[in-house]
């Protein structure tokens, strides 16, 4: 049985666990607000990006020689992994769930015979990702000294990407993060970037009909050259959509961590304070008990 | 006929500018035009360069902006940019080391496309220090 001395020790100890953690429950709060805002004002370009690009899908596919981005290598072989965690832990389940999907999704190819590279993004998921796939890890990016994720650091992984990409370095890219559903609610999800899917123009027939000049757009340059462009660039953009997301989610994980990490402490605080007391009585009454009996002996 | 249409400035990061403008000129990468009301359709992307727009009271202000597109139809003018800044923000220093970031393209660019992308990069940055400079 642990002594009164002990009890108090311990019962210091989680109150000033159960502070720390309620601290970073409102840290993460406030955090969280911000990357809703960011993630909020970033919806614009990529919602017109989109329907520039399904404008321009709806014409183009068709053509030979489009970018390989759009088309593929015609290959399936070598399949890259982008997998963008947090770099930090202590919220939840939300590293360890979107390291585990591009796991098992890596699991599989390499049982197919294809061959799997890795990028990670973030610090964590490295972490879980080396135990068994050391030697697919191209690199690790990490986001720790960025305060507010911006667009050059999406434009730069994209930069890498592409890269990679025209020395053939793979075939099929797929990124893997959190989109953010509520703050309780993280969905793991896997995007596959390069053959990029074009996202299809909501109820085409009907767009033709209203807004009848759409078709009669004139390009400059020509619109293969413009999909050209902007193909790289959605990559970007993907990746700038996906870290937002990914943000939110990561301090929305670590808040509701965090309340149940608060709320445990509270428990344990609760249920140490009666074992305490009661030990505190138990020891009275025993030396009551040999006060009594000593007198009575007299 | 309607004197002023709508212009939206979208960067990745937000929304930039979302007014009512009498003319907007764009430097389109197949040369500079000048978007006013009932303008035909064009998508066109952009080379770096300024933005130049006349609000609805007659003010003109100028926008840096790089890589984009901008797509027109009658009502209203687009732009999504990678980069915009407006000209009174620019910081000279970090344009100065644009440049010779640029010029360092330049001598690393491996193929003959390249080296022209860089070259025609570096002239617009350079027109645009001179502008800024003029203020």
């Amino acid at each position: 049985m642990a002594s009164l001395k002990d009890l108090r020790n311990r019962i210091t100890s989680v109150t000033s666990t159960q502070k720390i953690t309620k601290a970073m429950q409102m840290v993460a709060a406030a955090k969280l607000r911000r990357a809703q805002e960011a993630a909020e004002a970033g919806r614009p370009y990529a919602v017109r990006m989109d329907s520039v690009l399904a404008n321009l899908g709806a014409k183009v596919t068709d053509m030979a020689g489009a970018s390989p981005i759009l088309v593929g290598t015609g290959k399936e072989d070598t399949h890259l992994l982008v997998v963008a965690t947090a770099d930090r832990g202590l919220c939840g389940g939300f590293n360890s769930n979107i390291a585990r999907l591009a796991r098992d999704h890596a699991r599989r190819l390499i049982a197919d015979g294809k061959s799997v590279k890795f990028l990670c993004v973030g610090r964590k998921g490295y972490d879980v990702l080396k135990r068994e796939f050391e030697s697919a890890i191209v690199d690790t990016i990490s986001l720790k000294e960025v305060k507010q994720i911006g667009y050059e650091n999406a434009l730069e992984i994209g930069t890498r990407i592409l890269a990679m990409f025209d020395e053939g370095a793979f075939d099929i890219c797929t990124l893997y993060f959190a989109e953010f559903k509520s703050v309780m609610e993280q969905k793991t999800t896997a995007m596959q970037l390069i053959p990029a899917k074009l996202p299809e123009s909501e109820n085409r027939e009907a767009d033709t009909e209203t807004l009848g000049p759409v078709a009669a757009y004139e390009y400059e340059p020509e619109e293969d050259e413009i999909l050209n462009d902007l193909l790289p660039r959605n990559v970007s953009t993907q990746i700038y959509r996906a870290l937002l997301e990914n943000g939110a989610s990561e301090q929305g994980a670590r808040m509701s961590a965090m309340d149940s990490a608060t709320r445990n402490a509270g428990e344990m605080i609760d249920s140490l304070t009666l074992i305490y007391n009661r030990q505190r009585q138990a020891q009275i009454t025993k030396e009551l008990i040999e006060i009594i009996s000593g007198a009575e002996a007299l | 006929m309607a004197d002023t249409f709508k212009f939206e400035l979208v960067s990745p990061e937000k929304l930039l500018i979302s007014a009512d403008v009498r003319q907007v000129l764009v430097p389109g990468s197949e040369g500079d035009f000048t978007v006013l009301p009932n303008h035909a359709p064009v998508l066109s992307t952009l080379k770096p360069g300024l933005l130049d727009v006349i609000d609805e009271d007659g003010a003109e202000s100028r926008i840096f902006v790089r890589g984009g597109i901008a797509e027109v139809d009658p009502l209203s003018l687009t732009v999504l940019a990678q980069q915009a800044i407006d000209l009174d923000e620019l910081d000279k220093s970090w344009l100065a080391q644009e440049i010779a970031n640029t010029e360092e393209d330049i001598a690393d660019a491996k193929d003959e496309d390249r080296r022209t992308t860089a070259q025609n990069m570096l002239e617009q940055l350079k027109l645009v220090k001179s502008v800024a400079e003029a203020l």
